[in-house]
């Protein structure tokens, strides 16, 4: 399934979209297709997978941890590529950082993308002065190069974020690195407000510190499209490493709460 | 044409690889230094901190022992031991600091590997009266107690970071998270030619003042140019603070890389002899990295040389050919390292002693009337434990 599609089933329903993260190969890669399993019977409609790399910098504790138990499990690209697969039912969209497309050359890493069934492609490092050779590559494949937009990004910067920007907008609720936090962001509410008024086509989702179903009602009342939850799935993931039952259950659990606060 | 270009590249290498967050600060950033740089009221404080507090001029120093015993071309040491500190660091870190001050940032942080830029930090917040926060790898603050104190001392605070290999890369990652939190109170104060435009271009500037005092000098001294100039290269930066000046004339420029236990053991951090091309803290330059790009663990002896990647300039002016890059191992620099400290009264850092080594194997086979310049980036008084260490040595 197209991200397009869900989001305009979505809208007709009435409902914003639940997206879900979770890092490729963590805790091993045998559980991964188990788990993203768990969140979409959940409830979840877009599932946003990680390739893990060895230096994330735009990632806080939880997802580190979770980036260096896949790896130290032998989590790869290739594999990655294969669990991805797997996953069918909604949408698929992949983050990593730019060494790994790079490393893999820019249009195979798409190419495995679209044979993937991944529609959306999220690389945290890479702004838009240096994305033309990437979304060249994604235009070739139809792949959505999805970019970020954080409270200090400019007007001007907005506009020709918003110019290339596909699938989705990720919107960065706070200055920082991912991680679940108590309370939502206070810049979340006047960024939305800023983006609407420059765009009213492409969908917003709120990503970074999301965890609870008050946030997520309070970014869908604010105007997003859509809410991005990871480090919360991920901390449950942490918890249960001895107790793969216990860690699906949860997950799946955990996932119906969130999608309830979506409707 | 002048590099880099407008979008940070040195050629292909070097460019902007961070997150959104960071980009309005890079941009403020770029604004702040080409002000400043110009600014006459900004060069004269700086100058006169380099001047009164730094130390500098240092001395190029003929190294006549050394010369006699090897037999072969002169050797000169440019003395950036004798800076402020201990090493070349703290040319950059004033720099910064004060550039930092001017935009009105009330916050510096800092990563650091062997603790030289940490310390060189720590010295240039105190003396502009700026707070200081310092990232260290567990592992470096184990093996650079010393200078861990020494931060300390001085009121910075040292923050241990325990992710990845504990080391300066790690502490890189650590401090740019760091960055992306605090971005409108602080000031992220690079200590190499490495991260995203605009620090290679400002740390370059910043340390080119080696380059042209040595060139002053040994003009003086020897009323010729050198015939080479030798450096240790970890990220880069007292190389091509050497190497810059000298660049359009004909001398040989050598960078030293970490060869650690060996280049073929893999265990080592000469990016430049036996990388290849990639992205990592927020430049495209050359990478150790595994065959899918994810980063491998460096290692040396010298801390200061601990680090998988170098900065995007050393790697456009390499492939160019301008600048020759050779690698020294654990074992020879510990005999170099021991050669300086016997022959000259002088004990290098164990960065600066990759360098001495090759330039005492060049001098070797060069002729009497020839000369090298080594840059002694640093001095080796806070590596005493981790040599006597290596050779068995109870203090």
């Amino acid at each position: 399934m197209k991200l397009k599609e869900k989001f305009s089933e979505l809208r007709k329903r009435d409902e914003g979209a639940l997206i879900g993260f979770v890092t490729a190969g963590d805790p091993i890669p045998e559980l991964t297709v188990d788990i993203v399993n768990s969140l979409i019977r959940g409830g979840i409609d877009i599932i946003e997978l990680g390739l893990p790399f060895s230096d994330p910098i735009a990632d806080g504790v939880i997802i580190q941890k979770a980036s260096e138990r896949s790896l130290s499990e032998g989590m790869n690209p290739d594999l990655y590529f294969e669990i991805a697969k797997k996953i069918e039912g909604i949408p698929k969209v992949c983050l990593t950082y730019y060494n790994l497309v790079l490393h893999r050359g820019l249009e195979n890493f798409v190419r495995d993308c679209l044979k993937s069934g991944i529609d959306g492609l999220i690389v945290p490092d890479l702004p838009i002065e240096e994305a033309t050779p990437l979304l060249n590559a994604c235009d070739k494949y139809n792949i959505n190069l999805i970019f970020l937009v954080a409270p200090t990004t400019t007007e001007e910067r907005l506009k020709k974020i918003l110019h290339v920007s596909k699938g989705f907008l990720y919107v960065v609720s706070l200055l920082g690195v991912t991680g679940a936090r108590e309370k939502l962001s206070e810049s979340v509410k006047p960024l939305l407000s800023r983006i609407r008024k420059s765009s009213s086509q492409i969908p917003l989702a709120v990503g970074f510190g999301i965890s609870k179903t008050e946030h997520i009602k309070e970014v869908l009342r604010a105007g997003a499209d859509g809410a991005i939850v990871g480090s919360a799935f991920v901390r449950i993931i942490e918890k249960n490493l001895d107790n793969k039952e216990r860690m699906l259950s949860e997950l799946e659990e955990f996932t119906r709460e969130l999608k309830e606060a979506t409707r | 044409m002048k590099l880099p270009d407008k979008l940070g590249r040195f050629d292909r290498y070097g460019g902007k690889f961070a997150p959104e967050v960071l980009m309005p600060a890079l941009e403020e950033l770029e604004m702040g230094f080409e002000k400043y740089r110009k600014d006459k009221g900004f060069q004269r404080e700086l100058d006169y901190y380099l001047r009164e507090f730094a130390g500098r001029p240092t001395p190029l120093y003929y190294a006549k022992n050394l010369t006699e015993k090897i037999g072969g071309a002169k050797i000169y040491l440019k003395r950036e031991d004798l800076v402020h500190g201990g090493a070349h660091k703290l040319n950059n870190t004033l720099g910064q600091a004060l550039l930092a001050k001017k935009m009105g940032k009330q916050r510096i942080i800092a990563e650091t590997g062997a603790g030289q830029h940490g310390v060189a930090t720590a010295i240039a917040a105190a003396a502009l009266g700026i707070r200081c926060e310092v990232y260290m790898g567990t592992e470096d603050i184990e093996r650079q107690k010393l200078n861990v104190f020494r931060m300390e001392l001085m009121n910075t605070k040292v923050i241990p970071v325990k992710s990845g290999s504990k080391t300066l890369k790690d502490a890189i990652n650590e401090a740019m998270r760091d960055w992306l939190t605090n971005v409108e109170t602080t000031y992220y104060l690079i200590g190499s030619i490495v991260g995203p435009h605009p620090y290679p271009m400002m740390v370059r500037e910043f340390q080119r003042v080696i380059g042209k005092e040595t060139k002053e000098q040994i003009l003086e001294k020897e009323s010729s140019l050198p015939d080479a100039v030798v450096a240790c290269v970890g990220g880069g930066s007292n190389a091509i603070g050497t190497f810059y000046e000298f660049l359009e004339d004909k001398v040989e420029l050598i960078g030293v890389e970490a060869g650690g236990k060996g280049i073929k053991t893999g265990e080592h951090g000469a990016s430049l002899c036996a990388g290849t091309d990639g992205v990592l803290h927020g430049a495209y330059s050359k990478l150790l990295q595994d065959r899918y790009g994810q980063i491998k663990t460096s290692y040396s002896i010298a801390a200061g040389l601990d680090y998988p990647g170098v900065g995007p300039e050393l790697s456009y002016l390499v492939k160019k050919g301008r600048v020759k890059v050779t690698s020294v191992t654990d074992k020879e620099t510990l005999d170099a390292f021991k050669l300086l400290s016997q022959t000259e009264g002088i004990v290098p850092a164990l960065e600066s002693a990759h360098a001495i080594h090759h330039a005492v194997k060049m001098a070797e086979r060069m002729e009497k009337d020839q000369v090298i310049v080594v840059n002694l980036s640093g001095r080796g008084d806070k590596d005493v434990f981790v040599v006597a260490e290596a050779l068995g040595v109870e203090l």
